[in-house]
């Protein structure tokens, strides 16, 4: 491989690890609040996948509102899948949580294949024009660049409100100690409500890009890049918003980087490297000791 | 100011609290003592709406706070210092004094507040940007009343602030809470360490297995027989 293709494969290889670390954020932030490995978040990108094929479609929305709207339908789905399904359970068992996630997992997928059919679609082939870019020697296309541009913005975005908003500071306050954070005055119900809007939101947004990228969406395309993201955010560490960007992003650059070399075993990587990473040190790259909840 | 009448709390089948009657006035120090599984925390936790009253009722400031969600509680001005301090470990000093003021919208008072709770805590000043989890025992038990102060509370709720301190630091946190009161903070203090209780508090409630069993000045209570024998090692 020449030191250019190598470089443009790292291009690729960034930008689909941004849209993993944007699924990955959803599974760690719920994690760290309720302790729930939410199975349903890779439905919910599904889903943002298609109400921005929708309104791309149908109402011939340019990409930017499309997106939107996919991200706020997303967060909605988020809500009112916590607050039907996983709320009146927060007090039993894990168990029961973890079980309820596989069941809303399962009725979002085939709901979907039942209403809309299994067949794949594509969105309006305008929504993002096809491009090559060059810089210098180094030839990308301008979808790969998009994505990452878009995944890093909101990456940033999400990293400002986390850290330097006093409603971040009160999610990260909610997600280390319930009880503490209620005696200062904050709404658990409504912090963990916020938690999935994000998180659903980030998820909805990947949904939608990647859809574009591979230019096609189905009830089950969530599956793959979930149990990645979900690998993703265990390999950064668990729980851990900087784990899932880094765990992401590694992720994306080896699975790029393999499916250059032989794409046979490149779906494969993401576990072979897990398996490696959890023996050397199992709370994940930036874990430390936590006590483990699922 | 804090009145608290018949409280009877359960856990299940658990009955931890039983027709518990505490009442604290304006201005006071007032303290509950009592072994370990006694039910101090419950009592404190009653106030702040964590466990459920199942009778009785609880009124503060003429308020009722029955069936309150907790986090309505501190913008009454109730701050409630839990057992085991309970920081926020994986936020910095800063942040854990910035969740203080969660319940405050006064900018320019809650500036103040940082200030003062500075000047009472120094060594928090020097370890501002440090994170929660990485101060020792004491620093934190400092760093959980900080953050209390900084809802600038009517009352504070103390749950075993000497809990697993060394006497030096018992003696220094027991200082400070002197001296809040002092300015003006009315304080319920729960405490195992009954003679520390006592030394500083004006009243007293002695609770045994979820019954108050006795209550008096505290003064009185540090000379009672049965005080001495079953909290002040004889
Ligand atoms: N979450 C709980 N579930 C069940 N029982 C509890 C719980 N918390 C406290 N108890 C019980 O209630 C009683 C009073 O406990 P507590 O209020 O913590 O006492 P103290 O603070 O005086 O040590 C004890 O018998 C304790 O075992
Ligand atoms: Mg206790």
């Amino acid at each position: 491989m020449s030191l250019i293709e190598f470089l443009q494969q790292l291009i690729n290889g960034v930008s689909l690890g941004s849209v993993y670390a944007l699924i990955a954020l959803g599974y760690t932030m719920v994690y760290g609040i309720i302790g729930l490995i939410n199975f349903a978040h890779c439905d919910i990108y599904m889903v943002g996948a298609y109400i921005g094929f929708f309104v791309a479609t149908y109402a011939r929305l340019p990409f930017i509102p499309a997106l939107l709207i996919a991200m706020l339908g997303s967060a909605l789905l988020g809500v009112v899948i916590e607050r039907v399904a996983y709320k009146p359970l927060r007090r039993t068992t894990n168990i029961n949580l973890l079980i309820t996630a596989i069941g809303v997992s399962l009725l979002l997928e085939n709901g979907f294949n039942a209403m809309f059919g299994g067949n794949p679609r594509t969105y309006p082939g305008d929504i993002l024009k096809q491009q090559t870019v060059m810089f210098g020697p180094i030839r990308s296309d301008a979808l790969h660049l998009i994505i990452l541009g878009i995944s890093l913005l909101l990456l940033v975005l999400l990293n400002l409100f986390v850290n330097h908003t006093k409603m971040g500071r009160a999610m990260r306050a909610t997600s280390l100690d319930k009880d503490a954070a209620a005696l200062m005055g904050i709404n658990v119900n409504t912090t963990i409500s916020m938690t999935f809007a994000i998180g659903s939101a980030l998820a909805g947004a990947a949904g939608m890009l990647v859809a574009i990228l591979y230019s096609s969406l189905d009830p089950y395309m969530g599956m793959m890049p979930g149990i990645k993201s979900f690998v993703a955010a265990v390999l950064g560490g668990i729980g851990l918003i900087p784990g899932a960007f880094v765990g992401g992003i590694i992720l994306g650059v080896v699975e790029t980087f393999m499916a250059a070399i032989n794409s046979k075993i490149a779906g494969a990587v993401a576990f072979v490297i897990l398996i490696v990473i959890l023996i050397i040190k199992p709370t994940g790259l930036l874990g430390k000791a936590v006590k483990e909840k699922v | 100011m804090l009145k608290i009448q018949n409280l009877n709390v359960y856990y299940d089948a658990i009955h931890a609290l039983t027709d518990i009657n505490i009442e604290v006035k304006e201005g006071e120090i007032v303290t509950l003592i009592g072994a370990n599984g006694a039910g101090k925390t419950s009592t404190l936790r009653a106030i702040s709406g964590l466990v459920p009253a199942k009778s009785g009722t609880i009124t503060f400031e003429d308020k009722k706070l029955n069936g309150y969600p907790a986090y309505k509680i501190p913008y009454l001005g109730i701050s409630h210092v839990p057992e085991g301090r309970r920081i926020f470990s994986n936020l910095t000093v800063m942040e854990n004094l910035q969740m203080g003021a969660y319940c405050r919208k006064d900018d320019a008072g809650i500036k103040k507040d940082f200030e003062m709770v500075y000047a009472r805590f120094p060594r928090l000043k020097e370890r501002m940007k440090q994170r929660g989890g990485t101060l020792s025992g004491g620093e934190q038990q400092m760093l959980a009343m900080g953050r209390a102060l900084m809802a600038r509370p009517k009352i504070l709720l103390l749950d075993e602030p000497s809990m697993g301190l060394a006497p030096i630091i018992v003696q220094e946190i027991f200082h400070i809470i002197k001296e809040i009161n002092g300015s003006g903070t009315t304080i319920l203090l729960v405490e195992q360490n009954a003679n520390m209780a006592l030394s500083i508090a004006n009243r007293a409630y002695v609770i045994e297995t979820g019954n108050i069993v006795l209550e008096g000045k505290a003064s009185d209570l540090l000379q009672d027989d049965s005080v001495k024998q079953a909290y002040l090692g004889g």
